[in-house]
């Protein structure tokens, strides 16, 4: 079946939004809700999109690694961020912040492995979404 | 302590990451998964002698105190639980040395595999409701992944049905979940106890207690929620059908022991008298089914059913001596039958088959293997001096306590049946001749079968060892049925008070 040329032409301009959309949830989800979950399920919705309009084969390609890769590497990323917590002496996961140029009264820009275990959330979930769908995709054709 | 807690769980996730990596070198990677699983049985061991020593311990994840944060918990039975999926990990893991081919550790096997491990470590673990939610999700993404390996048509048939049933489970027990949460505002388990024990109304609490009933009913697969478990445990690959009917099912089991015991007991003349009609029905029709079956894995699949019944038992009669039986029978059964399924998985390979009517000659070309087929199959049905005869017995004796006449001769009854299932395997799969009259022979592809043996011969010995020195696993059984029944120890090491003040 020959995908319809609106849904084509659509994908190309929604495919972009939703992936920046799911930065967005990802990076907002540190104080509100969102987070690397539904970030992760929203950037894989994306994906997806793009796999009905133009194939499984084309997304693969446009993804450039396979999904498992990713949410291998994701799960790999979240665990070093709950491992970080170790050498201090913490239990597993307790978040650890670095405030660069931080001063007296002044915070500085913080980086904090909370954000490295979300991002590695975010990945693992997309991951394994694609991994499925795409699966289930060769099954159909 | 919070380390010693999350190690279990930590080592089979860390292990899935270099096993994936080198997926393509299916030696490499089975190897990994090996030293993965050794080292984490050294961790349960570790935990449990902990837990031995000291009794209940607790920990919080990340630093967030109970009950706001993820709290992990490790009573005696959560230990025990720890432990045996530890051993039963490392015989599967020694077993997929032999069985595991090129494509299927490419695919991922042994990242999932012990993705797998880490979800049923975890769901032991937790003292989180919805943590164990988390938990579950872990165990179903990866046991579909393992069940669709390989791609045949029988198997995406079975993983479908599966997945639907498993996800209907997971719907309910959500819900569950969500209204708890709003009448009680908790989710932690320790502090539930609390909360549902003081909640003004009752008659809430025990129509939430039965959609987590049915929840966990589905995923231990009792009567009549089961058919899910026959339709797909026969389809994978033998090393994967041994972690599934070993620990999956066990899982459901553990957490209706677990709920049933600590959150939800103030009224059980509803709950556990639905419990103890499901356990017998379980029994039964487990039973009569696995008679009706030719296929070397769905009898046995529909004995894991049957089996469940006596778990949910013990549960249901809630006596101290009744929970003993519980527990014995969990560890029992979980090393019975994950060897079933392996013995099946050497079966398959000699014969070429698995269907019972189309195999035969094995007593003649595998005396071994029949010898240790007939360690398992006895234990299953109870036969003395074998591990299943003291569950059983323990079982039986706790009915007659409490004058349960009629469950006790159902248990007796359902132990007779299995017999004759498993002496129909004998007779089939062992003792005919195979009908196309060949020997059956180790295949000529050069696969080894010494890693299938020594998995098979490692759970053997385990099981002759609980049956002849029955006492110290009876003494731990007995420590986890007395926390079970007097949760203060668990509730003050969840949430930091002084044990006394509990009292």
């Amino acid at each position: 079946m020959k995908p319809s040329i609106i849904l084509v032409a659509a994908t190309r301009l929604l495919v972009v939004l939703l992936l920046l959309f799911s930065v967005f949830m990802l990076w907002r989800g540190h104080n509100e809700p969102g987070g690397g979950f539904i970030g992760g399920l929203i950037g894989a919705t994306g994906f997806i999109l793009y796999a009905i309009a133009c194939g499984a084969d084309a997304t693969r390609e446009a993804l450039r690694v396979r999904p498992e890769f990713i949410a291998m590497g994701g799960l790999a990323t979240s665990l070093i961020a709950g491992l970080i917590s170790a050498p201090f002496g913490d239990a597993f996961l307790t978040g650890q912040w670095l405030f660069f140029g931080g001063s007296e009264g002044e915070k500085g820009f913080p980086i904090s492995t909370v954000l490295l275990f979300d991002i590695g959330v975010y990945a693992v979930v997309m991951g394994s979404a694609l991994s499925i769908v795409f699966a289930l995709e060769d099954e159909v054709e | 302590m919070s380390w010693l807690l999350i190690l279990p769980i930590l080592i089979p996730f860390c292990t899935a990451i270099p096993a994936f990596f080198a997926g393509g070198n299916a030696q490499l990677s089975a190897r990994i998964s090996l030293a993965g699983s050794a080292i984490g049985l050294v961790a349960a061991l570790v935990l449990f002698c902990q837990v031995h020593d000291q009794g209940v311990i607790a920990g919080q994840m990340s630093g967030w105190a109970a009950p706001f944060g993820i709290t992990l918990v490790a009573d005696m039975l959560s230990a025990i639980m720890v432990v045996i999926t530890a051993i039963t990990g490392l015989a599967v893991a020694i077993y997929a040395l032999g069985e595991i081919d090129d494509n299927q550790s490419e695919l991922g096997y042994h990242a999932l595999f012990q993705i797998l491990l880490a979800g049923v470590t975890g769901a032991f673990l937790t003292g989180d409701l919805f943590n164990l939610y988390v938990w579950f999700e872990v165990m179903l993404i990866a046991s579909f992944g393992l069940l669709i390996m390989g791609g045949r048509a029988e198997q995406i048939d079975g993983a479908v049905k599966y997945v639907a049933l498993n996800l209907v489970s997971t719907i309910l027990f959500v819900s569950g979940v969500g209204l708890l949460y709003g009448e009680t505002g908790t989710l932690n388990m320790a502090d539930l106890s609390r909360a549902v024990a003081e909640h003004p109304d009752q008659g809430m609490m025990v129509l939430i207690s039965l959609l987590f009933m049915i929840a966990f009913g589905v995923k231990s697969a009792v009567f009549p929620l089961f058919f899910w478990l026959p339709a797909s445990y026969h389809t994978p690959s033998f090393a994967v059908s041994a972690v599934f009917a070993g620990l999956l099912t066990k899982v459901g089991v553990y957490a209706l022991i677990r709920s049933f015991t600590l959150i939800f007991t103030s009224d059980p003349g509803i709950t556990h008298t639905i419990l103890l009609w499901v356990a017998g029905f379980t029994m039964v029709t487990g039973v009569l089914g696995a008679a009706a079956q030719s296929d070397f894995r769905k009898v046995l699949s529909f004995h894991i059913i049957s089996q469940i019944g006596y778990m949910v038992l013990g549960l249901a009669l809630m006596t101290p001596l009744a929970l003993v039986g519980s527990v014995f029978y969990l560890v029992h059964h979980i090393i019975v039958k994950a060897n079933l399924f392996l013995i099946a998985g050497i079966s398959e390979k000699l014969t070429g088959g698995s269907n019972l009517y189309k195999i035969g000659g094995l007593y003649g070309a595998a005396p071994l293997l029949a010898a240790l087929f007939l360690i398992p199959a006895f234990s299953l049905a109870g036969f003395p001096p074998l591990s299943g005869f003291w569950a059983k017995y323990i079982l039986v004796k706790a009915s007659l306590d409490t004058q349960a006449w009629l469950i006790a001769g159902t248990a007796l009854v359902v132990g007779l049946f299995t017999i004759f299932s498993m002496t129909k395997i004998w007779a089939e799969a062992f003792w005919k001749e195979h009908p196309d009259e060949i020997t059956p022979e180790p295949p000529m592809d050069g696969t080894a079968l010494w890693p299938r043996y020594a998995a098979v011969i490692f759970l053997a010995l385990l099981t002759v060892a609980i049956g002849l020195v029955p006492q110290p696993f009876l003494e731990l059984a007995e420590t986890a049925s007395a926390q079970l029944l007097d949760p203060s120890a668990y509730i003050a090491a969840v949430l930091g008070e002084p044990v006394e003040a509990a009292q």
